[in-house]
């Protein structure tokens, strides 16, 4: 992964030594609270229900053992001994004490890691694919382009201030698992016909109170340009961003407002004044960020592993673990490993600080010390020999970390909700805890098959309920928690956005709505069809029926 | 109302601000920043005037100045808010695409914690609000050391100054041989 020279330490020691003065600034009285918070926002720290809230970056979701045993300490020392991983690939801790905050961040400097623009109206943490680099499907590793990318939104002048926060999510395989559609920017890494390495850009994605899929603006970007266009697009964005209400300052209201044709128009013409500029990035740079992800040092293995193969036929139990949680390698003899941070109970995305160190001595161990977070909340082992995995499964299940549910109903994406957040209308941790307890049962979860539930407790949308098969968003009717239900939405390249079912539902009734749009789904798929496949080919009005008779 | 300049210094102001209201009667013999309606509204009536400027609000489009940046020796740019980040594209677009070389200046709520990026979008003097304490906005000049971007200020990207240091012989990159356009 790549290593920090002094250029970048230096930046990092400097953002802590400026954020230390802005926080003795605000306890001394010499900023007031409406100054102090863009500030703080900036740097990741929310002033939550009952407690500030630290978001620490990870930038693509790539983490060291080194680093996640620092996040481990920092949960122990400044907080209640654990961690929430977000859909951004971040990291948040929910009860740091404020005055606390700077030597949290000159502890993470010591690591390399920081809280740069995890919040506030500015680019925000850079997101990628989980499986970069070892993926089978893979054209371009996305991660080299991924740092390029995070260089650049670091500290950028011009657009520190912009009208609302700004996410880039980059991929580089056919197959899309960085959510690229639902981002301001898409970036797309691919090949065109002479075999040069560019970009396919999209703009204007995003969830929240207008969910949008991305738009094409650019078929084809020659890899060098990257940051000029990026540069283009956001001074745009920057320039004629709606400041006048908040709710429609993201760059999809512009598009949408401008039109993709006239927003085109203005990008590519500022594109084509600052082509070739001094932002347009050398094969020398490209190569040098690129040998900090050169692949580790594999074992030249022989195809399959025969005690692996084995060990599938002969152990049920491992056999599901295997189905759900592991993940094909281009390397032979290698596999990448999902750990579930999804078992009933637990809310999803948590990690205590016993949890995180125990994962970094097991990454030291099985994986070459790299750790990664999925945008579904979940660790990731990318580089595990598949001789080892019998031994490691073993280890992640006295984790609670082995729970065979990845791609499944109980793998729920879900935001911190009204347990801890202050912009939630709803609790969603309870709704995701009901959901899991009902549906616990290993063979029903592997008959439904592919389903993802999505879950966020305000239109914000922090848990991608939009792009949740069965989405849940949890609604403020005349102050008591309600919880509106959609379906057919769906992430990857052929994203798209849920249908509302009908009015919404208390709590209490959510896993029989849930049971209800199962049973409609078993009684009608086809064949091997997942439950998208089938939502796609009859429609909403057949669950629809089904849950709003059963409740009546 | 004090002003700091890119130099680390505090400068006495000579220069008048004119309201967003402002009529041709308004002015005076003295230096004076007129709104850019107002001067769209009188140019040639003003450009006799020796020292004149022009200010513009976040939404004014730079290109509106297009023709005038060669004879104008001051022009200021607004932050009505601080939060308001517009007039960081409209600093770069004059320094950059029209190519102005006079004073560029910031106005508004401009506190200490923007003198690092205004500075870096080319703005030269910064009027700082009313009742904030100068010396300490002196020193966040120095916030960061540098930046990763190419700026105004620093117009070759980390990168490429990252390469020069590593190949002390060559000159893997430069700003004159990259070909940059003016449109």
């Amino acid at each position: 992964m790549y290593q920090y020279d002094h250029y970048d330490q230096r930046l990092v020691d400097e953002r802590v030594a400026q954020f230390r003065d802005q926080t003795r600034r605000f306890l001394a009285g010499e900023l007031s609270e409406d100054e102090f918070r863009p500030l703080r926002l900036r740097n990741g720290l929310y002033i939550q229900k009952y407690a500030p809230m630290l978001r620490i970056s990870i930038p693509y979701g790539l983490l060291s053992s080194t680093q996640l045993r620092k996040l481990a300490h920092i949960g122990r020392k400044y907080d209640r001994g654990y961690g929430h991983f977000t859909t951004r690939q971040n990291i948040q801790f929910n009860w740091p004490r404020l005055e606390d905050v700077p030597d949290i961040l000159a502890e993470l400097a010591t690591v390399q890691m920081h809280a740069i623009q995890t919040s506030g109206n500015c680019i925000r943490n850079i997101t990628a694919d989980h499986f970069a680099g070892i993926a089978a499907d893979e054209i371009i590793d996305p991660l080299p382009y991924s740092e390029l990318v995070r260089q650049w939104a670091s500290f950028h002048p011009e657009f520190a201030y912009l009208p609302r926060k700004f996410k880039i999510a980059l991929s580089g395989s056919a197959t899309d698992r960085a959510a690229t559609l639902v981002h301001d920017i898409g970036v797309h890494a691919l090949r065109d016909d002479a075999g040069e390495i560019g970009f396919r850009i999209l703009v204007g994605g995003g969830l929240g109170r207008t969910p949008v899929i991305g738009h094409v603006i650019r078929e084809f970007l020659p890899r060098e340009e990257i940051l000029n266009y990026l540069d283009a697009i956001l001074r745009v964005y920057n320039r004629f961003g709606r400041r006048d209400n908040m709710y429609k300052a993201r760059v999809k209201i512009l598009v949408k407002e401008m039109t993709l044709d006239v927003f085109t128009h203005h990008v590519e013409t500022e594109w084509q004044r600052v082509r070739g500029g001094p932002a347009t990035v050398p094969d020398e740079e490209i190569e040098r960020i690129s040998s900090f992800f050169a692949a580790p040092p594999y074992e030249r293995l022989n195809g399959d592993d025969a005690g692996f193969r084995a060990a599938v036929a002969d152990n049920r139990a491992f056999a599901n673990w295997v189905k759900r949680n592991v993940f094909p390698h281009k390397v032979p003899g290698y596999a990448a490993v999902t750990l579930s941070l999804k078992k009933t109970g637990v809310p999803p995305g948590d990690a205590t600080s016993d949890q995180m160190d125990a994962v970094a001595d097991l990454a030291d161990a099985y994986s070459f010390g790299e750790i990664r977070v999925s945008h579904e909340q979940n660790l990731i082992f990318a580089h595990v020999r598949q001789a080892a995995l019998l031994a490691l499964w073993g280890e992640l299940k006295g984790l609670g970390f082995a729970t065979p549910n990845i791609g499944l109903l109980t793998d729920i994406i879900c935001c911190p909700g009204g347990d801890f957040c202050s912009l939630a209308n709803a609790k969603s941790i309870p709704i995701a805890e009901a959901i899991q307890r009902r549906f616990d049962d290993l063979d029903y979860l592997h008959d439904i098959g592919e389903i993802n539930l999505n879950i966020s407790g305000c239109m914000n949308a922090c848990g991608h309920h939009h792009i949740g098969n069965i989405g849940v968003l949890g609604v403020d009717k005349n102050g008591a928690e309600w919880y509106q239900v959609s379906i057919g939405g769906d992430q990857g390249e052929h994203a798209s956005l849920g249908k509302v079912i009908g009015p919404s539902f208390a709590a209490r009734e959510m896993p029989d709505v849930v049971a209800g749009l199962l049973d409609t789904y078993i009684e009608r798929r086809e064949a091997d069809e997942p439950f998208i496949d089938t939502v796609r080919r009859i429609g909403i009005e057949p669950f629809k029926e089904r849950v709003y008779a059963a409740a009546h | 109302m004090p002003l700091l300049t890119k130099d680390r210094t505090v400068v006495e102001d000579r220069w008048t601000l004119l309201p967003d209201t402002a009529a041709l009667a308004d002015i005076t013999a003295a230096p004076t920043i007129a709104p850019l309606a107002l001067w769209l509204a009188a140019r040639d009536a003003l450009a006799a005037h020796a020292d004149i400027g022009v200010w513009l609000k976040p939404a004014d489009d730079p290109d509106a100045l297009a023709a005038d940046v060669a004879r104008l020796p001051l022009i200021a740019v607004d932050f009505p808010r601080f939060g308001d980040g517009r007039g960081y594209s409209s600093a770069r677009l004059l320094r950059e695409k029209y190519r102005f070389g006079g004073e560029l200046r910031a106005i508004g709520e401009i506190l200490r914690d923007q003198l690092y990026y205004l500075r870096q979008c080319g703005f030269d003097t910064f009027a700082l609000a009313p009742g904030r304490n100068v010396a300490e906005a002196l020193v966040a000049f120095d916030d960061f050391s540098d930046n990763y971007q190419a700026t105004v200020a620093q117009p070759l990207p980390l990168f490429r100054r990252r390469l020069q240091a590593a190949s002390p012989g060559g000159s893997p990159a430069s700003t004159e041989s990259s070909g940059r356009s003016v449109s």
